[in-house]
């Protein structure tokens, strides 16, 4: 095969895997911290539309960034308070927003931009980092994308030092496998829970940014398309690490690659199948096939002080 | 005048229904050990939370080396001095020794301490720190160690060690033998010895130390005071009392520490296993080819420390867990892959080791608990409807029989005490013909009054004929039922032998794994 479309694969690999990363890095801050958090969907779906529309109307996509993160950060606070405060069962409070998401998305998308013609904004620049993106091979992958793709990699690592390295992430660790032991030294277990799900919101709200913003540069009903449920299974398989998920969201995101080149490659195989690839990938992988991995011991559960 | 560490005067917590410590006077002196004896239910362990900060009491006063204070939360007792080992160790597995121990104090690499949260930790000064006061205070640890790859005793080393270094001069230990071996108890003991001694013109630490073992108060105690009922009934020294007197202060009443049983008449063989091997959760090998044979008329102990693979040694005798390997046969029937109900049929009564966990339904009432078992068939069942009268009938004799204290046989068992939702499984498996009972833990956590019931009630059955399989981690209690004791180490039956061969020692190094 040719050396361009190896390249090309790998470069689109990475595109693909970033909203997966980032759902995924949104999901490890939650659950770490011991807050189940399947509405992640809804938030980037969510983010997605009101970072486009602020984009849109202020012409800045900065406006429609920042938009987007404080999108994800409220849906966020909404669960945390639904979870934290009352208790309710995370599960549901999460499918709550995925369904909250699709609605309210669909409505005001219908409300706002329906009587126009195909709104849309132009998408991030891509930029090509200075001497590292001329590296053969290397550079046209890795250092030649738009700013998200970017952001994501360094938040990668970066979570991964505040989640292993600074009191912060032990106390977040601390939290999420036993509670109680943190609350006898002092640590504020709600305050900790209420932080990391927003925190990890506003990632989710970022993931949003990147499909409107720094993708396609409009929005489109659904347009999150299972990604924040991909993002999770990314997160399991990767076992609630940061760098296990990217890892795991590289798979991800290069089988989508791979059915997205091989559709263009036209080898005869109907292109919904080739759809398929990323989903069952997931069915596969959540289905332990890889190895079980164990969540954080008190993910799921509310903590209630004696 | 000795100097008081700590002392707390009239303090009453109430909690809705009851009135958990009623006008309590406690104190600490500095440099001394001092017992908090009490059975469960006693107030103990409220006292103790109020003392650190968990709960705020509705009424009384506390002092600290003199001066009135109000601990409001762990964090203030903490920085006051106040350490505290609790009964279930409040560790996190899946961190380090030293992640554990410096959780909520962490010290950070003095160049990046700007934003105190977010800083880079300082593990290597940590475990200095760690290493430099485990070899003061002679309690072993390894930094680097995971949590949960941890022998209970280390664990536990881990809490104190977790204390000293938030600097506590004030040391709480809430039931800290309760899984130790006789030999780990005595480590401790030495432990506590060397941190009550005086360094230079320092006082040493002082210790709460919370227990119901009556021979440690005994062992280790300067001074001893006695709770019942959430009153404080009184203090003494153990040069000046015996565990007689301490067991009558403790429950109110004489009480008998032996169980009174005769001779085992063992006859033919009722449990036959082996060669077992089954998995744990995490799919290891917990019970590695166990071979042992329960008679008719007698009661098999296993003694061994927690975590042995005795749970799941039981769990797959009662069909909850299905073995790997091996043969299990109950009156001679093959029942290696029998389901629950199959077992039970047969005649097998199960005390489950966690009773809310797997013996009750704790949001049902008291007299659907009691035919979990047999609502299925007659006189319960009619077809496919469950006769409520007749449910209602056996729970009313059960309660009356088993003196189980409820308000009612509506009454969730969630709302029983511990002592009476063990009366609860009791009845209910005594309630019908058994040939073979397999008890796990059956006292853990209960009163004396209760735990008298229970062992008489063990005692009883084997009278009446019926093989008796006990696993207990409590070795006076294996000591004082069992008529063959076994010690299960690592999964394997190190040893088998008769009662009177026992002694505590040998037992405690064989549950050590010495052999």
């Amino acid at each position: 095969m040719d050396m361009r479309i190896i390249i090309g694969l790998f470069a689109l690999t990475l595109v693909k895997a970033t909203p997966l990363t980032l759902g995924a890095l949104s999901g490890v801050f939650c659950e770490r911290s011991g807050v189940v958090n399947i509405g992640i969907e809804g938030m980037m779906l969510t983010s997605a539309f009101t970072g486009f529309s602020a984009a849109f109307f202020s012409g800045s996509a900065l406006v429609g960034i920042a938009v987007a993160l404080a999108t994800g950060g409220l849906l966020a606070l909404l669960h945390a308070v639904l979870c934290i405060r009352f208790e309710l069962n995370q599960i549901i409070s999460g499918t709550v927003i995925n369904l909250m998401a699709v609605g309210v998305t669909g409505y005001f998308n219908r409300v706002i931009f329906s009587g126009r013609t195909v709104p849309g904004v132009e998408t991030l620049p891509r930029v090509e980092i200075p001497l590292l993106a001329d590296i053969p091979f290397i550079g046209p992958i890795l250092f030649q994308h738009q700013p998200i793709v970017f952001t994501t990699i360094i938040l990668v690592f970066l979570v991964h030092i505040v989640l292993f390295h600074t009191p912060w992430g032990l106390r977040t660790r601390a939290v999420g496998e036993h509670p109680r032991a943190a609350d006898t030294l002092g640590i504020d277990v709600f305050k900790v829970r209420y932080i990391n799900v927003v925190v990890g919101g506003m990632i989710a709200g970022l993931a949003g940014a990147f499909l409107t913003l720094e993708a396609v540069g409009t929005f489109e009903k659904l347009m999150s398309n299972g990604r924040g449920f991909i993002a999770l299974a990314a997160m399991v398989f990767g076992k609630w690490s940061p760098v296990g998920a990217f890892g795991a969201a590289l798979l991800f995101g290069f089988a989508e690659a791979l059915g997205v080149r091989l559709q263009i490659e036209n080898i005869g195989i109907p292109y919904q199948f080739l759809g398929m690839l990323p989903y069952l990938l997931t069915i596969i992988v959540l289905a332990g096939v890889v190895g079980r991995s164990t969540p954080p011991a008190a993910s799921g559960q509310p903590y209630r002080k004696e | 005048m000795v100097a008081l560490a700590l002392q707390v005067k009239g303090i009453t917590k109430r909690y809705p229904g009851v009135i958990a410590n009623h006008e309590v006077d406690f104190d600490l002196r500095k440099g001394e050990i001092h017992v908090l004896l009490g059975e469960n239910g006693a107030g103990k362990t409220t006292l103790m939370n109020i003392i650190y900060g968990l709960s705020m009491p509705d009424e009384g006063e506390c002092y600290l080396d003199g001066e009135l204070i109000q601990i409001t939360d762990p964090n203030l007792a903490i920085s006051r001095g106040i350490g505290m080992v609790h009964q279930h160790f409040m560790l996190v597995p899946t961190l380090t020794v030293v992640e554990n121990i410096i959780l909520g104090v962490e010290s950070l690499r003095p160049r990046t301490a700007f934003l105190r949260q977010l800083s880079l930790l300082d593990l290597a000064s940590a475990t200095k720190r760690i290493e430099s006061l485990s070899k003061q205070y002679g309690l072993e640890v390894d930094p680097a160690a995971y949590v949960r790859d941890l022998p209970v005793g280390a664990q536990q080393r881990v809490e104190i060690v977790k204390a000293l270094y938030r600097e506590a001069d004030i040391l709480i230990l809430d039931e800290p033998t309760a899984v130790l071996t006789p030999q780990e108890a005595d480590d401790l003991f030495q432990v506590m010895r060397a941190l009550v001694q005086p360094r230079g013109d320092k006082h040493g630490k002082s210790i709460i130390f919370i227990t119901h073992k009556l021979k440690e108060v005994l062992a280790v105690a300067d001074r001893i005071t006695v709770l019942r009922g959430g009153r404080v009934v009184g203090s003494t020294m153990p040069s000046a009392t015996t565990e007689n007197e301490l067991a009558a202060m403790m429950v109110g009443r004489e009480v008998v520490l032996t169980v009174p049983k005769g001779p085992a008449r063992p006859q033919e063989p009722v449990l036959e296993v082996q060669d077992l091997k089954v998995l744990d959760d995490r799919h290891l090998v917990a019970v590695d080819g166990v071979s042992l044979e329960v008679r008719k008329g007698e009661i098999l102990g296993v003694a061994g420390v927690q975590g042995n693979g005795q749970r799941e040694l039981v769990e797959s005798l009662t069909g909850l867990r299905k073995p790997v390997g091996g043969h299990v046969r109950i009156l001679g029937q093959e029942t290696t892959l029998a389901s629950p109900r199959r077992i039970t049929e047969l005649g097998t009564a199960h005390i489950p080791e966690d009773r809310q966990k797997h013996g009750l339904v704790l949001s049902d009432p008291v007299k659907d608990n009691l035919v979990l078992n047999t609502y299925y068939r007659p006189p319960f069942a009619h077809r496919a409807v469950i006769a409520r009268e007749q449910v209602a009938d056996n729970a009313a004799r059960l309660v009356r029989e088993f003196d189980i204290r409820t308000p009612s046989i509506e009454t969730a068992t969630s709302n029983l005490s511990g002592g009476n939702q063990q009366k609860t499984i009791v009845a209910r498996e005594f309630s019908r013909p058994i040939q073979l009972l397999i008890a796990a833990q059956p006292t853990r956590g209960l009163d004396v009054g209760s735990i008298e019931f229970i062992h008489g009630q063990l005692v009883k059955r084997r009278d009446d004929g019926c093989a008796v399989l006990l696993v207990s981690a409590e070795l006076d209690e294996i000591m004082a039922l069992a008529d063959r004791i076994a010690v299960m180490y690592k999964g394997k039956i190190v040893s088998v032998m008769p009662a009177e061969e026992a002694t505590r020692e040998k037992l405690g190094l064989l549950m050590a794994g010495v052999s």
